[in-house]
């Protein structure tokens, strides 16, 4: 098996998985049914694209392997998304600025990846890009309403901002496998996607009257396995079906 | 890999006529564009289908519809997923089209039109009740992801909109 190329599928995986899990949590919980329903569905197109990547990274690993024991029957330190898409829906205003940051980068990083020389890797990124665009006017339009409008609105929207950004960096810090991958023409090169996606992101925070936060970025590890301690309440939720009554069908 | 125009046998389209999307009944999956390839050899028959989004729960259902109906018409099928050329609302036929609007689902509009009548706020869109463009988007996601939710202002009907995906 490919280790380069299995670990590089489950990183991008395991970002939309999480993210897609804490967008579950969502259901029924928005603060209006059209936002429920629109954090619901963007929860669906990630698990969506998740499903794709992890079918491919069954077959790249072979065996009994399948997208749902790589889903459900991973532990925590084998799980590699960044600490972004950890953090909880504390309210609106952070699950927006979430959404948000993950957004740009989501999408400047599947633009890249449609060139990538791995032809499933390339299609895979060409049908999520289209998805993605509409996530990102979802949460680029409730970013620029919560900015806008009350002093409450605005206050919790740089909160949330201010606690979610200095977590932006760990999405950029190149591991082995990524420039593993890089160099191999398969996977993306970070650094550019790094400068474009600050770029947008500063321009969007001053057009909505936001401050960019001065906090320093975090040292995080999860692209190593390595979470914070809110990742066991993710997973006991997200495989408890699996771990409860193993190979369990709908 | 299969390219724009997908390739079904003649002979085949009576069996997949049959089969509907389960969620917008009025609609046959030939008319949605998502069967891309239908060739046989002798009594099996390779189909491959092509998602509308990656996380349509109605795709499942879908491969399972078509797999039964050429059964019932005595064939054994193998039925792949691609995700390559992606699929995109131009696919779906004129005549799927007019079902829609029938139906009540405004169908997609050219990508300038969706992205003025989603985002700039633009009443661009026609209603499926009276006609009117004096149309109002509620939520950019609808009952489905495909969709947004829209309402005319001159007769109140509360409509879908099959949302432009290119
Ligand atoms: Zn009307």
């Amino acid at each position: 098996m490919d280790v380069s190329l299995y670990k590089y599928l489950l990183m991008l995986g395991d970002n939309s998985m999480i993210l897609g899990h804490r967008l579950s949590e969502l259901c029924g919980h928005g603060p209006n049914l059209e936002t429920d329903i629109a954090l619901t569905n963007i929860s669906l197109d990630l698990f969506g694209q998740v499903r794709s990547l992890f079918q491919y990274a069954a077959k790249v690993k072979g065996g009994s392997a399948t997208e749902d024991t790589i889903a459900f029957s991973r532990t925590e330190r084998e799980i590699l998304n960044v600490i972004l898409v950890e953090q909880p829906n504390e309210d609106f205003a952070h699950v927006v600025g979430r959404q948000y940051l993950y957004d740009i980068y989501h999408f400047l990083l599947l633009e890249a990846l449609v060139g990538s020389k791995d032809e499933t890797i390339a299609a895979i990124a060409n049908k999520s890009l289209k998805e993605v665009k509409y996530h990102k006017r979802f949460s680029g339009e409730w970013l620029k309403r919560l900015a806008g409008g009350t002093d409450e609105s605005q206050q919790r929207m740089q909160a949330a901002i201010d606690h979610m950004y200095p977590f932006l960096d760990e999405l950029f810090h190149v591991t082995e496998v990524e420039e593993e991958m890089r160099a191999q023409g398969v996977g993306a090169d970070l650094s550019v996607i790094k400068a474009e996606c600050y770029a947008i992101i500063d321009d969007h925070f001053r057009i909505a009257g936001l401050q960019v936060p001065e906090h320093p970025p975090r040292v995080s590890k999860g692209k190593y396995g390595i979470h914070t301690e809110k990742m066991g309440f993710i997973l006991s939720e997200l495989q408890f079906m699996q771990r409860s009554y193993p190979n369990m069908q709908w | 890999m299969v390219i724009g125009k997908p390739h079904i046998e003649e002979k085949f389209r009576s069996i997949l006529e049959k089969v509907s999307d389960p969620e917008i009944p009025v609609l046959t999956v030939l008319d949605l564009g998502v069967v891309r390839e239908v060739i046989a050899t002798g009594k099996k028959v390779d189909i491959k289908i092509t998602p509308t989004y990656s996380g349509c729960p109605a795709m499942d259902t879908i491969a399972a519809d078509i797999a039964m109906a050429f059964e019932a018409a005595g064939y054994t099928t193998n039925i792949e997923l691609i995700l390559a050329p992606a699929w995109t609302t131009d696919w779906i036929s004129s005549e799927g089209r007019s079902k829609l609007e029938a139906y009540g689902v405004a169908a997609p509009l050219s990508e300038s039109q969706d992205k003025r009548a989603l985002l700039d706020g633009e009443r661009v869109l026609k209603c499926t009740l009276c006609g009117s463009t004096n149309t109002k988007m509620i939520s950019q996601f609808g009952s489905t992801a495909c969709k947004a939710l829209f309402q005319c202002q001159d007769c109140l009907e509360p409509f879908d909109y099959f949302k432009c995906l290119k």
